[in-house]
């Protein structure tokens, strides 16, 4: 069910260039599913800036009734968020959206990131590991400096990780180490920016796959139809990122 | 006991407080949050005769305390409205304000003399001031004979009240008024946005992909407030104002202004409760201010 709350901040801290990992503590918490849902998050009671920002959540403690949520602080309401403190309280909508489907995975996932696109995957992963599925990373990052939970990642798995200029990892695009890698897997998982998206979409077209697609949103919920993205399943009409997705089958969003 | 009573045209209002059109979808995302029998009225998002894709994406901007959009009227067409969305909202004990929208005048008069007879329909709310479509919407609205003409097609049609709903964006809101009146209009509801844009700094290009949005949210307020209260004093159709409503005391001005009843938009998607919170705020407001009804605020400003 989808709630508001005021929920107290437990933990706020930089832990890559300008990415931010903010762990929150209340009731809405405990309605928590699955991974690749999001939530709406009002960064100033002020209205500058105006609209609440989706945020993705990255990690789910259902005992401790807390959330972590990853962001890049770069526009001018991400930079507000990362003011806030432990002991603050922020205004939270949610939990927004279809995340990713845990039960398609048989035995081996690939789970495939880039940028900010990382964070949903990671509590998708905790969540494949417990279900017994193996799940292979491949991560891609701006440079060393952006990159972050790797350790993390490694805990759960085989991991991977590319970064744009080669301070990391292998140089290149998450595609790059995509290439190199067995198809010995059944099911992938992405997040990321658009163009990443399509290159794994056509890199697997014989696989199952769900992506999570991004779209400028006005109210989260599905009400506004600002989010749209056309589908390969009807000419007359729309998918809604928000209340439809984020998270859509391989071969659905036409972008 | 404080009344919040309003009666309108066709509207037997409980209180004065609904959502705008085309911030509320047909109602069945904020049913998920409360109950929806608690508001005064439901204004549903536009509806034209086809089933209608709206515009490209990016739709939406945010501006200082404000956002531009141009969704383009999306809707599933008027047959799934009448058919679907509209027997859904029945459930509910809440009077439906139909937005109707078209690029012909015929349009606009095959969608009011359907959706009228819908059982839960209570008034038509006639867009003629959409900015973000090419034809029809403003094109209607920014001339006094067109929407005059506009105003008595509609009318003769539909089977319950018509109030048409006024577009910012012109020179004399006034003789846009006063010639809706004369075509018959039983109401008036304003404003709709104001047409804005905004660049993308980095490259310079619009960031709505239509080029032009449509202005709402708090930083219209003062552009709504003076068109509410000048239209006010040269007509005497009643008014439901709306144009950055976000809190009660935004209710009083515009009750103030000469509006009789007020209209939420972007607001419900800062804060998807801000309706009934501002419906359960409003008694002890107008106690405070020294007022027992609703109705005794109407054009206030114009008493002083």
């Amino acid at each position: 069910m989808i709630k508001q709350e005021r929920m107290q901040i437990i933990k706020q801290q930089e832990i890559a260039k300008h990415i931010f990992e903010l762990t929150v503590q209340g009731e809405l918490a405990n309605e928590m599913a699955e991974p690749g849902q999001f939530v709406h998050i009002r960064v100033a009671d002020s209205f500058e800036p105006l609209l609440r920002r989706p945020i993705s959540v990255a990690s789910i403690d259902l005992e401790a009734s807390q959330f972590t949520m990853i962001y890049r602080a770069e526009g001018r309401g991400t930079q507000l968020l990362a003011e806030k403190r432990p002991g603050d309280t922020l205004d939270v909508l949610g939990p927004l959206g279809h995340g990713f489907p845990v039960e398609e995975a048989q035995k081996k996932a690939y789970l495939i990131g880039g940028g900010i696109g990382v964070p949903p995957l990671y509590e998708l992963a905790k969540q494949l590991n417990a279900r017994g599925i193996e799940t292979v990373h491949i991560l891609g990052f701006e440079s060393k400096q952006a990159v972050f939970y790797e350790d993390k990642f490694r805990d759960l798995g085989d991991t991977h990780i590319a970064t744009v200029d080669g301070s990391h990892g292998t140089q290149g695009f998450v595609t790059h180490i995509l290439n190199e890698l067995p198809t010995d897997f059944d099911t992938y998982y992405s997040c990321g920016p658009t163009a990443m998206l399509e290159a794994v979409q056509w890199a697997y077209p014989q696989k199952k796959g769900f992506l999570s697609y991004e779209q400028r949103m006005g109210c989260g919920i599905g009400a506004c139809f600002a989010c749209v993205c056309r589908t390969t399943k009807s000419e007359t009409d729309y998918i809604k990122v928000c209340s439809d997705g984020p998270v859509f089958p391989a071969g659905v969003v036409i972008s | 006991m404080t009344d919040l009573t309003v009666k309108l045209p066709g509207l037997d209002l409980k209180n004065p407080i609904m959502p705008a059109s085309g911030c509320f979808g047909f109602g069945k995302e904020y049913a998920q949050l409360y109950d929806l029998s608690q508001l005064g009225a439901i204004m549903i998002k536009a509806t034209t005769v086809e089933t209608r894709l709206g515009n490209p994406t990016p739709r939406v901007a945010e501006t200082a305390s404000g956002m531009l959009n141009a969704i383009g009227l999306q809707n599933p067409g008027l047959e799934k409205v009448t058919g679907q969305e509209l027997p859904w909202l029945e459930q509910y004990d809440v009077p439906i304000i139909a937005n109707v929208a078209g690029t012909t005048m015929e349009d606009y008069v095959e969608v009011a003399k359907a959706i009228s007879q819908a059982p839960n329909v209570r008034a038509l709310e006639i867009n003629i001031s959409c900015p973000n479509v090419k034809q029809g919407g403003i094109t209607f609205g920014t001339d006094p004979d067109v929407a005059r003409e506009l105003t008595r097609a509609v009318k003769e049609v539909s089977s319950v009240p018509v109030y048409i709903k006024l577009s910012p964006n012109v020179t004399n809101i006034v003789s846009i008024a006063k010639a809706v009146e004369e075509g018959g209009a039983d109401g008036i509801t304003m404003i709709n946005t104001l047409l804005g844009m905004r660049m993308d700094t980095k490259t310079g290009r619009p960031i709505i992909a239509n080029i032009t949005g449509g202005l709402s949210g708090p930083a219209i307020k003062p552009v709504a407030l003076r068109m509410v209260y000048e239209v006010s004093q040269h007509t005497k159709l009643p008014i439901i104002g709306m144009g950055g409503v976000t809190n009660v005391d935004d209710v009083i001005d515009f009750l103030s202004a000469g509006a009789s009843a007020v209209a939420v938009g972007t607001a419900n998607f800062v804060n998807p409760f801000v309706c009934p919170e501002i419906i359960g705020q409003l008694p002890e407001r107008l106690h405070e201010l020294g007022f027992d009804s609703v109705e005794q605020l109407v054009g206030r400003s114009h008493r002083l």
